[in-house]
């Protein structure tokens, strides 16, 4: 690896009671890339991005931003390091409208004695600002007025995808963005990681959807048991050789190479070394 | 057919987005009615009491629409604003300043809303449990505390918000209708104008939500009790103008008629949606209620009925316009 990693994890743990839901997992994700992470319903997936978003603090292990270690208590402290995420379930307000859903938590106020005394929000400035960011993405709304609930889904998507987009700085996060999406809308949300990837912003891709992933993704980290267990490129790996990584049908050697793993020992359920 | 269509969403939607037109509507009709209905009504010394008689319920439904608003709900509002009449009326009587028992009043009032809502955010209890508990409590400590006797008031400052003014000689208005306007503008602009407002919405709308936007969840919610108390505190000197003496029985029902007027109003009991806008129309819909129907010769009793019917009507046009939303 030459490039150093935007945002990394090293070896992190995180554990509920007997449940560990983050086992020893590495994360790396470089400039510009779209990573995708894949892997089976529990494999910790979500632990893993609730950790890098600071939605969960792990109990040992490292977060690095551009190298340096940080300790996030919040979801406000990823965010003031540039990271913003898309949650899966979008984290909107549904019945207020979009401009307000975009500056959600981070409001603007106006200029002068009427902000800073009477903390008036800049409504009209927000207003605009949410045009241009939504015409800049290409997602289309009738107006910034609209309550987010009378959206599509497609459209609810794109206002937390922008949100993102609008104020992350360093990494934007996706927590399976396709997943409540029809056909035409999910490929419209793909142009959008695209466009924000040609913006120079890396996006974190989580998806069980192998064949949107392979159309968007620059790399594949697979999660496994609470662990990052392959790290591959989807143009010298097939889908199926991914979901083998997946299922632990398939192991990657110490040599690059995948292996067949025996039944027993991928149930799990035999003692490991 | 599908410009038809087309045209009722659009109003459905404008309705949802303006929850305060429904009401005003209602509102409209009911004066229009009585106006029809009785001789008396309409005329000017009537609506000015029509407005003063829903003041203290008014003030007590403000704070109570900021809770709703977080999909709270206050059960002890009017015991918080009674026992702040007794500690004002009493403090003066036993020789306190006028200006210290006032205030007083209002910071017990505070007092009360900043500890509910301690409670409900640091023990993450349901509000109607916690007000529940608060209401048993205060007016028991109001009963304690005013000895099975009620409290005169004499003061001129305990008393001023019922100074009446007339205007061209013939409407008489109050200085509390002054006050109740000038607590509705300032909550309207926090809830509108302020990032504040736009917190306490998305707080009741998605507390999950909010959170992960990076709103200080617990901290709204506070803010939001401990300013409800407040406004009971200033419902409590509403209430000295309107009827000076402080009685630990008075307004045992205020809590449920502010909720009333709050439901009137079109804000949802499930939170995030509402105005106050709206209840400053709801209250005066039971108001007005209450005055056209007593005008028409109907009994209280059937008063209550009709005041228990719309109610029910409100939350189910709510509900109705949620699962539209769906």
């Amino acid at each position: 690896m030459t490039r150093e990693p935007v945002l990394a994890a090293r070896k992190l743990v995180k554990r509920y009671g007997k449940v560990t839901a983050i086992d020893g997992a590495d994360f790396d994700l470089l400039p510009g890339e779209v990573l995708a992470v894949v892997g089976d319903n529990g494999a910790g997936k979500s632990s893993l991005i609730k950790a890098l978003s600071g939605a969960l603090v792990p109990d040992s292990g490292q977060i690095l931003v551009d190298g340096n270690p940080v300790r996030f208590h919040g979801p406000l402290d990823a965010r003031r390091a540039g990271i913003e995420t898309v949650y899966q379930d979008l984290a909107l307000a549904p019945a207020q409208d979009i401009a307000s859903n975009l500056f959600l938590g981070r409001e603007r106020r106006r200029p002068g004695l009427l902000g800073r005394v009477f903390r008036m929000l800049d409504s009209g400035g927000m207003r605009a600002e949410a045009e241009r960011v939504l015409g800049d993405l290409g997602v289309r709304v009738k107006s910034m007025q609209q309550p987010v609930e009378t959206l599509s889904g497609g459209q609810r998507q794109g206002v937390a995808v922008a949100r993102a987009a609008a104020f992350g700085t360093r990494v934007v996060i996706m927590d399976e963005p396709t997943a409540a999406l029809g056909v035409a809308e999910a490929a419209r949300v793909l142009d959008l990681i695209g466009r924000i990837r040609d913006r120079g912003l890396p996006v974190v891709l989580i998806s069980h959807n192998m064949p949107h992933v392979f159309e968007i993704a620059d790399r594949i980290h697979v999660h496994r048991l609470g662990k990052r267990v392959a790290l591959v490129s989807p143009r010298e790996r097939t889908m199926n050789e991914v979901v083998g990584l997946i299922t632990g049908a398939l192991r990657m050697g110490e040599n690059g190479q995948l292996e067949e793993v025996s039944t027993v020992a991928r149930t799990g359920l035999t003692t490991r070394p | 057919m599908a410009t038809k269509a087309l045209n009722r969403t659009s109003v459905a939607e404008f309705v949802l987005r303006t929850p305060a037109v429904g009401p005003a509507l209602a509102l409209l009709v009911a004066i229009v009615a009585f106006a029809l209905t009785t001789d008396t009504f309409l005329r000017l010394d009537n609506l000015s009491l029509v407005v003063q008689q829903s003041l203290v319920v008014g003030t007590l439904a403000l704070g109570q629409t900021l809770v709703i608003l977080t999909a709270g709900i206050d059960l002890a509002n009017a015991a918080t604003a009674v026992l702040g009449t007794l500690l004002m009326a009493k403090l003066v009587l036993t020789g306190a300043p006028a200006p210290l028992a006032l205030l007083t009043g209002l910071v017990v009032a505070a007092g009360i809303g900043a500890a509910t809502g301690g409670i409900v955010t640091s023990l993450r209890l349901p509000p109607f449990i916690v007000t529940l508990g608060t209401l048993t409590i205060v007016t028991a400590v109001s009963r304690i505390y005013a000895d099975g006797q009620s409290f005169p008031v004499t003061d001129g400052l305990l008393g001023f918000l019922g100074t009446r003014q007339y205007l061209f000689g013939q409407v008489e208005v109050t200085v509390g209708m002054g006050v109740a306007l000038a607590m509705f503008l300032v909550l309207w602009y926090a809830l509108t104008r302020t990032a504040w407002g736009k917190h306490v919405y998305a707080v009741g709308n998605d507390p999950e939500a909010a959170r992960l936007s990076g709103i200080h969840v617990r901290r709204t919610v506070l803010s939001v009790y401990l300013v409800a108390g407040i406004v009971y505190g200033i419902a409590a000197w509403q209430a000295l103008g309107r009827v000076p003496n402080a009685d630990p029985n008075a307004f045992q029902t205020g809590n449920l008629d502010s909720i009333t007027a709050v439901v009137l109003g079109g804000t949802s009991l499930f939170g995030g949606r509402g105005s106050v806008l709206g209840t400053l129309v709801g209250a005066l819909i039971v108001s007005v209620l209450r005055s056209g129907l007593t005008q028409a010769g109907i009994d209280s009793l059937y008063q209550d009925v009709a005041t228990g019917v719309l109610v029910i009507l409100a939350v189910a046009v709510d509900r109705f316009s949620r699962r539209r939303q769906r």
